[in-house]
């Protein structure tokens, strides 16, 4: 999940004397993601390294000369380029002091901008449209310009974006209230021109961002109503012929951000993943009416991620370079960090979520619908500290690795000391900071063990798994993974915690579970909350067969086998464990203790009908009738009067044990009905449904009752006086 | 049967006072009753819990602990004064100055010899009970802070005394303290908070057991003076306790509404060594639960929520009966409205004024079950303000409703309205004759041209009223030599008969031309709740507590015969299973059979033509009546009318146009009235 971590300030602000304007032109990227060159609004350009917070040269064009727009590094030739007095070029390197001594050239008309992609050539664009290369513009800095815009219409934004190995120059214009989109294509050049749909009257869209990923580029803008739209322009199917007449730009409604009261003044909107917009300037929907926040939102689940209040005026300026986010306010300039790991669903539901106050359980950050659907309100989220973070944090002097480090090692360590790592990451940290990372950990050690096949840490896995801040979609393989490894209290806890498992990986568990065998199982150390419920429900079964019956459990158990065997062992899948035969319509478990502890895992996990079925369709016969004669073992245990009230453990309901037998016999009815050893079972399922049924329609019958008492009991409601008139008889 | 026209008046603001502290005496088996306005009032287990006698409050007495010494009635209040009340007159007979500063607690010993107050000064002061007065004897070693509670030791050599943060345990002979027993704060916020040991109980093995404001009920070792085990059974306070006759049993109050009982038995069957365990949790009240009585068989309870619950433990009466049902007594048994059936005026009686008000009037007719529009609404005509210290004891309205009158224990007040369109003129009639001073119920003549007034022995004092003055005529008084005073009067419609009724279960008839005592009623065992006299038959009938009904005939001096009929085949288990008194009756001019009685819950019309219930018909028939046709009806009708569409009735009556008043007051109403249910601050707390 998307997060922002705590800022630094790069530099001072000397914001314009109303506040209007942050005194910042542009902030652009030097030679490596720690370098950015800051351009002023008036005559200054100043080269930082960021990590450093600290300036390492200035330049400043003489008083009475103003920049026009924010310089850039050209870091194939290591200079700077500049705009000062609207036509003079200025282009220097970071040894020269003075600007006054450094290369000028002045061009015929106006700029608009200088841009300059990473790696690529500075593009000049000029005030009427024109967009030319910087070098071909200086071998000839007086040649004519053409007008590209008509008389009324201005330039509004700009900006540069290379797609494979084209670069193209993308801004957008005004003209009487119209805005217009230009996307001009350099070599071979191509202009088109698109018209913005227009929003309700009045409102010309506060910002744009532009991206390029899959062979289009993506236009992101907003409005100051808080729709964010987003164009999606192919660069493949740009015409040839020359965009005078201007295209439709089709749009969509990406996110509708709450404004609060009012519209939206000084905001900005940034895009900076497929799914991740950097909002500023917008409230945030829990914290009242305050625009001074900056956040992140996930586009594809409209869900807020990360949210930070910033102290001072906004000024609707943004800027991001390498997972950094530039942004002044007040009178600073800050540097916020942030990441944006892939979304899963889970994950991304990710902030209401975790406002929720957990009760007893370890923070959970993995959210569940019920949470969310039932209405949690989203508060700015606190971390919990717990005694142990806090412990955590003092002992955090010593020298330990990071999570990148972490990350390095697991790749290559051996598996002791991949433990032993990530385990003291576990404990140095407080969870709710290392959330994004847990997810990474666990997929890295996950592909290490499956290229790996000597590799696999067990206790580790489990571990981040107890975090509870992992789900399935962060790590499809985790579970098939334990599955292969055997190792059933990482599956046990899986589905346990990940609130996502798909069904067909809930189908290859219980497969799993059915088929292993029962000494398999009771290998397996099992979480022991369940274990205790499946041995108090199995002990007394052993009590009262042998109460009832007055001879031990073992010769009726031998009994029954025998008589059986001659349908044939059809449901024989342990045939080391006597007790796993079937006693149909008696008490005794099918299955062993740790086996059936798998299997209730499986029962409790959450499914959906439709999915679920094809699934279970794989399923042999034997391992459906086995499966079902669990099934009704528990129901029986279930449904009988003295059934111990075991609240305190995790245990299938009664519903959940039905809707299995149901789903069961659904998917291999056919096959039962031919399965002769399947019959009595069948019949006893049909007899559990039949008093279901009747239960319900029973229920029906008093749900109606009491409603026609409900509607009697409606009272008028008297007041302090009337007059009434009532019969006697 | 008929159509009536019911005004349904709900604007009667009654509100019961909080129940603040009970004693019950064994051998009568009667529970006083003190609440907040300081009314003590009596109620008669043995006799269907009716309550027979209500001494009214005063603004100076706030009563904080009553104590029986033998039938002798003491209270000591936050006055600082001990009072005796006189149960013959229903009025304090003295109160003794402790000065020791308020009262908090008042025990005696069980010879009955001596009273032990528990004062705000620290002390606790002995009285000497003497057989007229109470004398000051001692006082104990002072301590620091106010005794709370304190418990006689069966013995009477040693006294426990619950104080702030601390039990003493004092020797009753010398004065002095031999134990002091710390008791524990309540942990947290309340920590740095005083505990108050609310309650005390010093048991005759020398356990002492005792509720405190931290929420704990504990057992003490009084011998050693050691703490043997704490039940912590309520966040709040544990407000009062109480134990049962035989120290088997014993119950705690809390602040939270809920009484818990706890049980002296073995925790292991079939040993000998026995402990207090924690039985059982009753939850009767939404507030306070101020004071507690354990009787044989059941617990009784009172508090903040104005009810008196008698909650019957299982395991001592025999189950579904009478006896075995809960019990909640709400409203007084006793009449708190008057109506003047003729001018349509109903006067309410609170213990701080009067309130007389106008019934409204109806446009147009219609059919059973509709609400006619209302064309004048009530109006109330007069708020009166009581003088003096003392609350109102009694009321009356003349029929006519030009006379109203109220008591007071001191004095009785007599005003001449006169309604002039509009305008109404109250006087106050000035010289009312002396010997009307101190009366316990008033009721005027149907011809409101005499006023009778109950007084002590049992007496009527009757009074003439003409326009200006009022003279004192003569006093009634019956042949036997009973000292109980009168609860209820009732003068008959042609003005010939005035009927009594005592608490002693007396019932005397006057004859009103010849002020003389006609006859007696044969006594029968349980409380008359209700009297009427019939206005064209001269039948005298009789509700009893024990919900019996009697016709006696004045003329022939005997039961009539369908009292006699109703007698042979005894009532229907339901009527006699209602819990709540008759307490009024009327008949019907328009039709002489019907009798119109009323409890809290219902009213019923007996019609004394039909046949009576049988045991196994339904009494409860309107329902059934309603929904078969006409002429099947009278198959299954019985004498029993029996309404409930209205509820919490506290008063319903003819009037003149053959229209019924009903005053309800719901008891969601009081239950709203009420202060929200958390732990009242209280001094010293």
């Amino acid at each position: 999940m998307a997060a922002l971590y705590e800022g630094y300030t790069l530099c001072g602000l000397v914001p314009a004397q109303n506040l209007s304007h942050s005194g910042i032109q542009g902030i652009e990227q030097e030679r490596d993601s720690d370098h950015v060159v800051v351009t002023d609004s008036t005559r200054s350009v100043t080269l930082y390294k960021v990590s450093d917070q600290k300036p390492l040269g200035s330049w400043t064009v003489k008083q009475g000369q103003s920049l026009v727009c924010s310089a850039v590094f050209n870091s194939q030739t290591k200079e700077y380029v500049a705009v000062s007095d609207n036509r003079v070029i200025r282009i220097w390197k970071e040894e020269d002091i003075l600007l006054d001594k450094a290369f000028k050239a002045t061009v015929s008309s106006d700029v608009w901008r200088v841009h300059c992609v990473h790696g690529g050539e500075p593009v000049v664009l000029f005030q009427r449209g024109a967009v030319r290369l910087l070098d071909s513009l200086l071998s000839a800095p007086q040649q004519p310009i053409e007008e590209i815009l008509v008389q009324e219409e201005a330039i509004r934004w700009s900006t540069n974006i290379v797609a494979e190995t084209q670069q193209f120059v993308i801004f957008t214009t005004e003209q009487k209230g119209d805005h217009f989109l230009y996307l001009q294509r350099l070599n071979p050049n191509t202009l088109q021109r698109y018209r913005l749909e227009r929003e309700e009257p009045g409102l010309g869209p506060l910002s744009f961002s532009a991206s390029y990923r899959d062979k289009h580029i993506h236009l992101l803008y907003l409005y100051p109503n808080g729709h964010v739209y987003q164009s999606v322009v192919s660069v493949r199917g740009l015409g040839t012929e020359e965009g005078t007449q201007a295209l439709p730009l089709p749009r969509s409604l990406l996110l509708s951000l709450p404004v609060g009261e009012g519209l939206l003044e000084a905001a900005s909107a940034m895009v900076l993943d497929e799914a991740h917009v950097a909002v500023v300037g917008v409230p945030h929907p829990s914290a009242g009416a305050g625009k001074d926040f900056l956040c992140i939102w996930n586009t594809n689940f409209q869900t807020l991620q990360a949210g930070k209040e910033m102290a001072g005026k906004i000024y609707g300026q943004l800027w991001c370079y390498s997972n950094k986010l530039f942004i002044p306010h007040g009178k600073t300039l800050s540097v916020i960090p942030f990441v944006c790991p892939k979304s899963s669903l889970a994950s991304a539901l990710g902030k209401l979520k975790q406002a929720k106050t957990e009760e007893s359980k370890a923070p959970a950050s993995v959210p569940s619908w019920n949470n969310i659907l039932h209405g949690e309100k989203a508060q700015p989220s606190r971390t919990v500290e717990t005694r142990k973070t806090r412990m955590s944090r003092k002992t955090q002097s010593t020298p330990s690795l990071t999570t990148d480090q972490v990350l390095e090692l697991i790749k290559t360590a051996p598996v002791e000391d991949v433990e032993k790592e990530v385990e003291g990451l576990l404990s140095r940290s407080d969870i709710q900071d290392l959330q994004p990372s847990v997810g990474q950990l666990v997929s890295v050690l996950v592909s290490r063990s499956l290229t790996d096949p000597a590799f696999y840490t067990p206790s580790t896995l489990a571990q981040l798994v107890h975090t509870q801040c992992l789900c399935h979609s962060v790590c499809p393989d985790l579970v098939l993974l334990a599955l292969e490894k055997k190792d059933y209290f990482l599956c046990q806890l899986c589905l346990q915690f990940f609130p996502d498992i798909p069904e067909a990986v809930t189908c290859a568990c219980l497969k799993a579970f059915i088929s292993m065998p029962d000494t398999d199982a009771e290998k397996a150390s099992l979480d022991p909350d369940s274990v205790s419920f499946m041995e108090t429900l199995i002990s007394r079964e052993r009590g009262q067969v042998g109460l009832q019956n007055g001879f031990s459990p073992t010769s009726y158990d031998e009994d029954r086998s025998d008589a059986l065997s001659g349908g044939g062992d059809v449901i024989k899948t342990g045939a080391e464990d006597k007790k796993t035969t079937t006693a149909p319509s008696e008490l005794i478990c099918p299955m062993g203790l740790h086996k059936a502890v798998l299997l209730n895992e499986v029962l409790q996990t959450a499914y959906s009908d439709n999915f679920l079925l094809p699934h279970l369709k794989d399923l042999s016969s034997q391992h459906v009738v086995l499966f079902l004669q669990y099934l009704q073992f528990l129901y029986l245990k279930y449904s009988q009067d003295a059934f111990p009230q075991m609240h305190g453990l995790r245990s299938p309901s009664l519903t959940q044990i039905m809707d299995w037998v149901c789903l069961v016999l659904d998917a291999h009815f056919t096959v039962l009905v031919m399965t002769p050893e399947a019959k009595g079972l069948l019949l006893n399922l049909h007899s559990f449904v039949k008093s279901q049924v009747r239960l319900v329609s029973e229920l029906g019958k008093i749900e109606g009752s009491l409603q026609e008492l409900n509607k009697m009991k409606v009272n008028k409601d008297v007041g302090q006086y009337s007059i009434e008139i009532i019969e006697l008889f | 049967m008929g159509e009536f026209k019911v005004h349904r008046v709900r604007f009667f603001d009654y509100m019961p006072s909080a129940i603040r502290a009970m004693a019950f005496n064994r051998q009568s088996e009667r529970l006083a009753v003190a609440r907040a306005d300081g009314a003590v009032e009596i109620f008669n287990f043995s006799d269907n819990y009716f309550q027979e006698k209500v001494i009214p409050g005063q603004d100076s007495r706030a009563v904080e602990a009553l104590c029986w010494v033998d039938q002798r009635l003491f209270s000591g209040g936050l006055n600082g004064e001990i009072t005796e009340y006189d149960l013959e007159n229903l009025k304090p007979r003295y109160t003794v100055a402790a000065y020791g500063g308020p009262i908090w607690t008042i025990s005696s010993n069980n010879q009955g010899t001596m009273l032990a107050l528990g004062c705000e000064d620290g002390t606790v002061k002995m009285f000497e009970v003497l057989a007229e007065k109470v004398q000051f004897q001692r006082n104990f070693d002072r301590q620091k802070g106010r005794i709370i509670s304190l418990s006689w030791h069966p013995s009477g050599t040693l006294i426990a005394a619950g104080m702030m943060d601390m039990i003493r345990v004092f020797d009753a002979e010398t004065g002095h303290a031999t134990h002091r027993l710390l008791v524990e704060r309540g942990v947290g916020a309340s920590k740095s908070r005083e505990v108050v040991v609310w309650s005390v109980a010093f048991l005759s093995d020398h356990t002492i057991i005792s509720g405190d404001s931290a929420g704990k009920v504990q057992i003490w070792d009084g011998v050693t003076g050691t703490l043997l085990r704490t039940h912590l059974v309520t966040k709040w306070d544990v407000l009062a306790l109480s134990v049962s006759q035989d120290q088997s049993s014993l119950v705690a109050g809390t602040s939270e509404g809920t009484v818990i009982q706890f049980q002296l038995i073995s925790s292991t069957v079939g040993q000998q060594d026995k402990e207090w365990v924690r039985t059982r949790t009753f939850k009767n009240h939404s507030h306070d639960v101020r004071a507690l009585a354990h009787t044989e068989t059941a617990v009784v309870s009172g508090g903040m929520d104005t009810q008196l619950v008698v909650r019957p433990l299982l395991d001592k009466v025999e189950k579904n009966t009478q006896e075995s049902s809960l019990r909640k007594i709400v409203f007084p048994h006793r009449s708190l409205v008057c109506c003047a059936k003729k001018a349509g005026l109903l006067l309410f009686q609170f213990p701080e004024h009067l309130e007389l008000w106008r019934l409204g009037e109806s446009e147009g007719h219609g059919k059973p079950g509709d609400s006619l529009t209302v064309k004048t609404k009530p109006e109330k005509l007069i708020q009166l303000k009581r003088k003096g210290e003392d609350h109102i004891c009694c009321s009356a309205l003349s029929p006519c409703g030009g006379w109203m009158a109220y008591s007071t224990v001191s004095s009785v007040r007599l005003y001449r309205l006169q309604y002039n369109n509009n305008n109404i003129g109250i006087t106050k009639v000035s010289r009312l004759p002396k010997d009307l001073c101190s009366v316990h119920q008033l009721c005027f003549s149907s011809d409101s041209s005499k006023l009778f007034a109950s007084s002590s022995h049992s007496s009527v004092i009757v009074v003439a009223l003409n326009q200006q003055e009022c003279t004192y005529l003569h006093t009634l008084k019956p042949k036997s030599s009973s000292r109980q005073p009168v609860h209820l009067l009732f003068a008959s419609e042609d003005g010939k008969w005035l009927a009594t009724a005592n608490t002693d279960c007396e019932i005397h008839i006057y004859n009103l031309d010849k002020l003389k005592l006609h006859c007696t009623v044969p006594v029968y065992s349980s409380y008359p709740t209700a009297i009427a006299i019939h206005p064209l038959t001269s039948n005298l009938v009789v509700v009893h507590a024990d919900q019996q009904i009697f016709e006696y005939s004045l003329e022939k001096k005997e039961y009539t015969e369908w009292s006699r009929k109703l007698q042979k085949l005894g009532l229907h288990s339901l009527w006699l299973e209602r819990d709540t008194p008759v307490t009024h009756i009327t008949f019907n001019s328009r039709n002489p059979a019907h009798i119109i009685l009323h409890d809290m819950f219902m009213f019923c019309i007996i019609d004394q033509s039909l046949p009576l219930p049988e045991a196994k018909t339904l009494l409860y028939n309107q329902m059934t009546l309603r929904s078969v046709p006409e002429p099947e009806r009278i198959r299954h009708s019985h004498a029993f009318k029996i309404c409930k569409n209205f509820q919490h009735l506290l008063c319903v009556r003819l009037l003149e146009d053959h229209s019924l008043v009903v005053v309800e007051r719901p008891l969601l109403d009081i239950m709203s009235q009420l202060p929200a249910p958390v732990r009242q601050k209280k001094f010293a707390t």
